[in-house]
């Protein structure tokens, strides 16, 4: 029997999947039918029974969430569909959306009804062209066909280029207007989220995965995945392997079995480290191919399910060169707000290139470590702690990669190795 | 500079998508943008009237968010992922090939005011790497070689469709309008997905 | 330090243990300021009281346990409520804590420039503060520093050197959450964030000085100042403002005999922390170099000669002495001036002749303020408590800027209701969501009195209901229909200690009616005067004509500029005929026909105090300790013992304990006549009805030489409605002419939200001086055309 469990990502083989008809044809929207003749309540306890957990990365139980909005307060609620894919590696919502957009929409109508919004919002990301012309499409055609409309709007918001808006409270003050920076909390969204009113920020994925928890019920997601970690997901597979791709399997499934799958690491090359969530989770080594790729064994293993975002590096790669380049994101992307996170990061970097260059010292790496001890958890939000998680990491599996550099006077690695078309060049 | 007009009606109809109007200032300046190709001061002014904020409070939202440019960019603005995975894969080489085949450096415009260049983080596409983005739409697995034809053939006017996008690249301004939420009636065009995104569900199938 | 007795209300308290230390505070307070109590400093930049925390900063991490539970990673303390059962640790007993604040302050100097020895705050900063008490000793990041061009000017006196900013945001929340003027913001992202404006748009807030107080780096810089002294050169004094009836609590700091600057300061009941740009930047008046500086008096030859005191003030009582003469004073005189003033008039004069109020004036008005004003308190903590405030005859922003960074608050921080009634819609209206209530000059009474109000609302009616008939009685008729309170809001600093100091022709000291024999007893006898005329006194309007009638001879005029009344070159005629002793610090249109000058103390050279439109009383020393001016009570001292008629009053302490020991009236007080209402003009064609009030920053003669301040004026426009630019053909910004028989006036056109039949225009602004060049100011007819 198949390790993969493809639900959400059944049908995007097929050439239409992204539109109306190929979701109808498939029993798209009878879910949101079937959870609209539902009490909300009931639908809420289904989600919460199904185990479903959040897959933006913090891994929060999405029916306990959308239990916390207030019943009764005579206040508009509201949903917000976080699409800001914007974690180095993450690339799961982005496909979803561009194959088939309906099952977030019907995932978004389920959610109102559930927490009893009349409105819902996707905040997509500005750098996806194509990915906001479907989901547009998509929303005109659930109006069009009387999905939407009918005491549910669905509005879209598109950014334009802040990976700070993925942080759900940046997301909401981008999306009323703001700079998208954090808020403080409390008041956390559920009790003064958009317009200050009862919010539920859910990602792409566990709203995507609504419609079919409420088609196959509780019990049916249940079965997958492991105690705590329940259900399917989609693992995205990428870097030095032989076939990148998506995987949609239930949680608990581990690396080693991934890149069975996927054909192995690049021929000819061996696993050097990964990334099991994203940029802002812990790097592994070979050391955690086995460990169970769901919330409770990534965190034991020391690090964070994430958003499943499996970056594959080999031992071309250099990691110094990796961090640097990761961490000069975060600097590039640090809202501003607060000081570790905006000054921690401008000297992380200068101190990582010294490093890269050959010209820090060791005393450097110690200077390092200690600066993202006062950035880590002293930071408004978790960008800054997930500046901290490459570098602590890095340093703690691969000190001696970076004293090679000091020693060599520069870079051991030649970059060409370790690109997609080395062979090309080479030949 | 372009000097196409604003049109007041759009963006009223854009305010109107939201339940309090301030919050229409991220597609108001996309539609800026696809009108002008850039945020210019008159955008900014036009979407203070409308909002009745601040001009100050628009430019504090303008200058925030990468996307908004406050001068123009090529008709086919080339964003190169130099973030980790796509720099390690190629995007590195990529970067510097086009620069260097260009003759422009980061946040450059070719003279000819076709092609402009930014290296870019991670977007969403790593199972495609090395990614170049073309006007925001995909152009998967790039080699420094597919690059250079990418932008030599824009910048005569006739870019290669997107891996996975349209049938044709849309300009610099289309694609803004896009952003901005305007229908181009382009969403069906192009391949519902890749082959990485098939993957799983492929290997599912055979049954592996 | 002036503060009112609260009346206790059951706050909850709840019991924090600090660093072993036990402290209550309601519930509610951040816990750092509940360490503050306890005399435990957490370093902080973003924190401000007045503020809503942000957490930015992250310079006063602590360690939290509540209920035997550890937060994980240290919080900020200006952000956290105590919370029954909380223990915090701050940096004197967390090691966590410590290296937690240590580690911020390292990041926040490590792209700030070492340029203390130059920089204006040196010496004053609490960054350089804080780095020593919070802070390594050597710094580990000696990588590129972040630069930029430097500095700045944000307005035309701001400075902003942005590589010193430690991005706190307290300007920009200032900005928005006080003032209600975003004009600064914080743009770009990251390490490039930075503050700054709008490129075209400059920062025009009444209220920029205040995030120059509280940046707490030497980013925002005001232009006057910079680079002028070091803050341990400086000798601060405890000031009141008075440039308006706000009553702010300052800070004078001089050096070397020489103003540097004014800073606001903390008075919670009145004016918080904050102060205005006038207040705070408008000082130079006194240093002016055309300051009068010896008596003048007037040769056989017409011309103002240098005279000895001794021959000046004989001249000023040779004058003086047996004429039928009156008071003018000038609404900026101190409590105890016009306390002098008061007396000499009654004492010296033998007249209650005797005016405050040099502007436009009713006797609705003079009833008005004698029946509800004198003795009265209403205060900003009514407004705090208000359910409706109603706007009459007065812009807050503009008048009293003070006031309505109170109204502010209160709608910001719990929507209050404010209605307003008047001619033209305001910015401040539209801050504060005003409901406008539009009305033609002159028919505001009939609108006043349909407002609904109740006994939890307060009305605030400024000096300028004088200017519409029936308005001050349909106010008084409103309040006691409603129960509402009312306050009056006079512009000028110093009316209302002037009303109280009975320097009005009704009243006498402490609001006694002069028509109450008893109060006229009790005046006589602590003044050891046989009596006190019975004969109410002339307004200053009716002293004006009854000196050029001749039914008066003389005047003693203090600190009236003829151009702020009413009919302006009648005024200097009447002047002119008369023998004017004027008490100046400058030469003005008075003193230029004068008889004797005598110069006085500008109000920094002096000690005094102002009542404000609470009659809150803020007395303040001389800020500038060796000054040779005289303050006026002084001056009128001598000159009534040259009349030999003293009045005893040898010092300001004097006029200040004699005022005090009088006391308050708790007799009746005089009754009010309402005054009915007169219709609005009927307009046609290119006529329209005359509205103007002056704006905070305008032609003032106390703003002369301030070049920085007055590039942030708002610009001079006339305000027509939509209606009338359609029937002229006129757009925003084209030139319009508003003229009448006196002269005319042509300023670029305005077209915003006022009544049909009016023209507004600044009442003294640049190129728009109403009452010099039209005579009038409200409710005249005027003719406006396209220019």
């Amino acid at each position: 029997m198949s390790k993969l469990t493809p639900v959400l990502s059944a049908h995007w083989d097929e050439k239409d999947s992204f539109t109306i008809e190929a979701y109808t044809r498939h029993g798209g929207y009878a879910a949101s039918k079937k959870a609209l003749a539902m009490d909300p309540d009931a639908v809420i306890q289904m989600v919460k029974d199904s185990g479903l957990r959040g897959r933006g990365g913090a891994g929060f139980p999405t029916g306990m969430k959308w239990g916390f909005i207030p019943q009764g307060d005579n206040k508009e609620h509201y949903l917000v569909v976080n699409a800001d894919e914007s974690e180095p590696g993450t690339c799961k919502d982005t496909p979803l959306l561009m194959a088939n957009p309906h099952v977030l929409i019907e995932g978004c109508i389920i959610a109102c009804h559930a927490i009893r919004a009349k409105r819902a919002f996707i905040y997509i990301r500005g750098e996806v062209t194509h990915v906001v012309r479907r989901v547009n499409a998509a929303i005109a055609d659930a109006y069009k066909a009387g999905h939407l409309g009918n005491g549910i709007d669905v509005t879209l918001h598109i950014g334009a280029g802040a990976y700070i808006c993925g942080e759900e409270t940046a997301l909401l003050d981008s999306l009323e207007g703001f700079r998208g920076q954090p808020r403080l909390r409390p008041p956390f969204p559920a009790i003064a989220g958009l317009y200050a009113r009862p919010t539920v920020v859910n990602n792409v994925e566990s709203i995507a995965s609504v419609p079919a928890i409420i088609a196959n019920g509780a019990e049916w997601y249940q079965s997958f995945g492991t105690e705590k970690s329940k259900g399917m997901t989609l693992y995205s597979l990428s870097g030095h392997v032989n076939n990148p791709g998506q995987f949609e399997a239930p949680l608990g499934i581990t690396l080693r079995e991934i890149l069975e799958l996927a054909g192995g690491i690049r021929t000819g090359h061996t696993l050097k480290f990964w990334t099991p969530g994203g940029s802002s989770t812990p790097i592994f080594t070979d050391a955690h191919l086995d460990t169970p790729l769901d919330y409770e064994g990534v965190s034991a293993a020391g690090s964070m399910l994430g958003t499943k975002a499996l970056q594959i590096f080999d031992e071309t790669t250099c990691v110094v060169r990796a961090v640097l380049r990761w961490t000069e994101f975060y600097k590039h992307e640090s809202c501003g707000k607060c000081t570790p996170c905006r000054e921690g990061t401008w000297w992380l970097v200068q101190i990582l290139r010294d490093l890269e260059n050959g010209t820090g010292t060791e005393a450097d790496l110690d200077k390092l470590l200690d600066l993202c001890d006062n950035i880590m958890g002293r930071s408004f939000c978790a960008l800054g702690d997930g500046a901290t998680s490459p570098i602590t990491s890095s340093i703690k599996y691969f000190r001696d990669e970076y004293i090679a550099h000091l020693t060599n006077g520069g870079c051991p690695f030649d970059p060409v190795k370790s690109t997609l078309f080395a062979g090309a060049l080479n030949s | 500079m372009s000097t196409a007009v604003l049109n007041e009606d759009v963006m009223r109809s854009i305010i109107a998508r939201y339940p309090r109007s301030r919050s229409a200032i991220m597609p108001l300046l996309h539609y800026v943008q696809a009108i002008s190709g850039y945020v210019t001061n008159e955008g900014i002014e036009k979407i203070s009237e409308l909002l009745e904020i601040e001009t100050a409070e628009v430019s504090a939202v303008a200058t925030f968010y990468t996307q908004y440019k406050r001068k123009p960019v090529g008709e086919y603005h080339i964003g190169v992922c130099t973030n980790t995975l796509c720099a390690v894969m190629g995007g590195d080489a990529i970067f510097a090939a086009l620069k260097d085949h260009l003759g422009i450096e980061n946040d450059g415009v070719t003279a000819d005011g076709k092609v402009s260049l930014e290296h870019i983080e991670c977007n969403a596409a790593c199972d495609y790497a090395p990614v170049v983005m073309a006007n925001w739409e995909f152009y998967d697995n790039q080699t420094v070689e597919s690059a250079k034809s990418l932008v030599d053939a824009a910048r005569a006017g006739n870019p290669p469709a997107p891996t996975r996008g349209p049938n044709r690249l849309v300009t610099y301004k289309e694609a803004s309008a896009v952003l901005a939420g305007l229908d181009d009636g382009l969403a069906r065009e192009g391949v519902q997905a890749g082959e990485p995104t098939l993957l799983g569900l492929k290997l599912s199938k055979e049954g592996k | 330090m002036t503060t009112t007795q609260e009346s206790a209300v059951a706050v909850e308290m709840i019991t924090v243990v600090i660093d072993g230390f036990e402290v209550s505070v309601p519930k509610g307070t951040l816990v750092i300021r509940a360490a503050e109590k306890l005399g435990i400093q957490i370093p902080r930049f973003c924190d401000h009281p007045l503020l809503d925390p942000v957490g930015a900063c992250r310079q006063c991490l602590v360690d939290i346990e509540i209920n035997g539970r550890a937060f994980p990673k240290p919080q900020a303390s200006c952000t956290i409520p105590v919370e029954p059962n909380m223990i915090v640790k701050t940096q004197l007993t967390s090691p966590v804590a410590d290296k937690a604040q240590k580690g911020v302050m390292e990041l926040l100097l490590g792209n700030h420039p070492l340029d203390c020895p130059v920089c204006d705050k040196g010496g004053e900063c609490p960054l350089q503060n804080q780095a020593m008490s919070n802070g390594h000793a050597q710094t580990r990041l000696d990588g590129y520093k972040r630069l930029f061009e430097k500095p700045i000017n944000i307005s035309s006196q701001v400075l902003l050197d942005r590589e010193r900013c430690v991005l706190c945001a307290r300007c920009t929340r200032f900005s928005d959450q006080i003032a209600s003027d975003p004009f600064i913001t914080l743009n770009e992202r990251g390490a490039l964030q930075q503050v700054g404006i709008y490129e075209k748009d400059p920062f025009k807030s009444y209220f920029s000085g205040n995030t120059v107080q509280i940046c707490p780096v030497g980013a925002l810089t005001g232009a006057s100042y910079r680079f002028r002294a070091r803050p341990f050169d400086l000798v601060s004094t405890p000031s009141a403002c008075e440039h308006c009836a706000s009553g702010c609590d300052m800070r004078t700091d001089v050096r070397r005999g020489k103003t540097l600057r004014r800073l606001a300061g903390d008075d919670p009941s009145v004016n918080e922390e904050w102060n205005c740009d006038k207040g705070r930047w408008a000082f130079k008046y006194v240093t002016a170099t055309d300051r009068l500086t010896q008596p003048l008096v007037r040769n056989s030859a017409g011309e103002l000669v240098t005279a000895s005191w001794p021959e000046a003030l004989a001249a000023a009582a040779a004058g003086l002495k047996g004429k039928r003469a009156a008071v003018l004073t000038g609404g900026r005189v101190t409590l105890e001036d016009a306390y002098g003033y008061s007396k000499f008039a009654r004492v010296a004069l033998g007249t209650n002749d005797i005016d405050y109020r040099a502007r436009i004036t009713s006797d609705e008005e003079r009833e008005f303020l004698a029946a509800f004003v004198a003795g009265s308190s209403t205060t900003y903590r009514d407004i705090d408590s208000a359910d409706h405030v109603l706007l009459v005859a007065f812009e807050p922003e503009e008048e009293s800027p003070i006031v309505f960074l109170r109204l502010n608050k209160n709608f910001k921080k719990r929507g209050l209701k404010v209605t307003a009634v008047a001619t033209k819609q305001s910015i401040a209206m539209d801050k504060l969501k005003a409901d406008f209530i539009k009305v033609a000059p002159l028919s505001e009474p009939a609108a006043v009195a349909n407002i609904a109000l109740t006994g939890k609302s307060i009305i605030l009616v400024g000096e300028r209901a004088s200017e519409s008939a029936g308005l001050f009685s349909a106010v008084a008729a409103l309040a006691a229909k409603t129960g509402a309170k009312v306050g009056y809001i006079p512009r000028r600093a110093g009316e209302r200690g002037a009303l109280e100091a009975g320097a009005l022709g009704t009243v006498l000291p402490g609001g006694r009616p002069v028509s109450d024999a008893a109060a006229r007893v009790d005046i006589a006898a602590a003044w050891g005067v046989e009596n006190i005329p019975t004969q109410p006194g002339r307004s200053s309007s009716d002293i004006l004509a009854a000196l050029t009638r001749s039914e008066l001879d003389a005047v003693v005029v203090g600190g009236v500029d003829a151009h702020d009344l009413p009919e302006s070159s009648a005024a200097l005629a009447a002047l002119k005929k008369a023998f004017v002793v004027s008490l100046e610090i400058a030469p003005s249109s008075v003193t230029a026909v004068a008889d004797v000058v005598l110069p006085v103390a500008a109000v920094t050279e002096k000690s005094g105090s102002f009542l404000n439109w609470e009659g809150r009383a803020r007395g303040f020393d001389a800020a500038v300790a060796d000054s040779l001016h005289r303050s006026d009570v002084r001056i009128l001292s001598m000159l009534a013992d040259a009349l030999g008629n003293p009045i005893s009053l040898a010092s300001v302490s004097a006029a200040a304990r004699e005022f005090s020991q009088l006391g308050k009236w708790d007799g009746a007080r005089i009754s009010f006549t309402p005054v009915s209402a007169t219709s609005s003009p009927a307009v046609s064609g290119d006529q329209a009805i005359l509205t103007s009030w002056r704006r905070l920053l305008d032609m003032g003669t106390l703003q002369r030489g301030e070049d920085n301040l007055a590039g942030t004026r708002r610009p001079t426009v006339a305000v027509i409605s939509p209606k009338r630019a359609n029937q002229i053909g006129i757009s925003s910004g084209q030139q319009l002419r508003i003229s009448n028989s006196h002269g005319s006036i042509t300023i670029p056109v305005l077209v915003e939200d006022i009544h049909d039949d009016a023209v507004w225009i600044p009442r003294n602004s640049f190129a728009s001086q109403a009452l010099v060049a039209l005579e009038a100011a409200h409710g005249q007819v005027v003719t406006v055309v396209k220019a």
